[in-house]
């Protein structure tokens, strides 16, 4: 590949700056790290580029290659081989936000689901996945916000399929809870003058 | 597809996991149910603005930095 293969590569990037960065800012946790990740996993990609057959998968691959390259910094880091988390059903019972949406005390709102997601501003979003414990982050971000399949996400994570299923379900059930918990503590879903109806 | 199975199998539906016929049985109990399409919505809302925080608009430094890798390879 000569200078139009790198100028090609380039614009692609350029393109694809905010996804990598906000992807990288997920894994990392950092904005420092993120900066770091994405620079590790160009390189990588552009030492790989003739492995990509379909030029208009391009970012599947990079994102893949990308979420790679931070799996193995993190189980680099870690101290021991990955073993079964240690209760890993978190806080206990399945928690569904949209039921808890359905409770008599917000029946003011007509369409209380609706409102809730709009009120729910990024930055919620982002602390709730963020506080999640590693394995259910991870399976989170490479499945909801990088939009792998369970089996791509199975094989970066280096777990079987069931695996990435349950701690799916598991992950989306905590991180309902705590967008719950940040709803009832910042009043979103209080009516109006009755901003304690935990 | 009754309620109870299509609310298990929502996750696997809205990441779609499940195969071709799953898939248009459970698109089917959706279309019928409106119970089971409000939280087929709600939950696919949820998970795009899951998606939406894997995007953020890269500093410059950063910008700087690629397009110096970028011209080094």
């Amino acid at each position: 590949m000569g200078r139009s293969a790198r100028e090609l590569f380039g614009a692609e990037v350029e393109r694809l700056s905010d996804r990598l960065y906000g992807s990288a800012l997920r894994f990392t946790r950092n904005a420092e790290d993120a900066e770091d990740l994405v620079a590790e996993a160009l390189a990588k990609a552009w030492a790989k580029r003739d492995e990509l057959r379909d030029p208009q998968a391009f970012e599947g691959w990079l994102l893949r290659i990308l979420a790679n390259t931070f799996m193995s910094q993190w189980r680099h880091r870690r101290a021991s081989p990955e073993v079964p988390m240690q209760g890993e059903d978190g806080e206990g019972e399945p928690f569904s936000l949209f039921e808890r949406l359905h409770q008599p005390f917000l029946l003011w709102w007509s369409n209380p689901e609706d409102a809730a997601v709009q009120a729910f501003l990024r930055e919620d979003m982002e602390r709730a996945l963020d506080a999640l414990p590693d394995p259910y982050r991870l399976a989170v971000i490479l499945v909801d916000v990088q939009g792998h399949g369970y089996a791509d996400a199975a094989a970066l994570l280096g777990v079987p399929v069931g695996t990435v299923r349950s701690r799916l379900a598991r992950a989306r059930s905590q991180l309902q809870r705590e967008l719950w918990r940040h709803a009832l503590d910042a009043g979103l879903l209080s009516p109006p003058r009755k901003r304690s109806a935990r | 597809m009754s309620c109870e199975e299509a609310l298990r199998r929502l996750a696997e539906y809205l990441d779609r996991e499940l195969d071709r016929r799953s898939d248009a049985a459970l698109a089917r109990h959706l279309e019928r149910c409106r119970a089971c399409f409000s939280r087929a919505e709600f939950e696919r809302k949820l998970k795009q603005a899951l998606r939406g925080t894997g995007s953020r608009r890269a500093p410059e430094r950063l910008r700087s930095r690629i397009k110096s890798l970028v011209d080094s390879f």
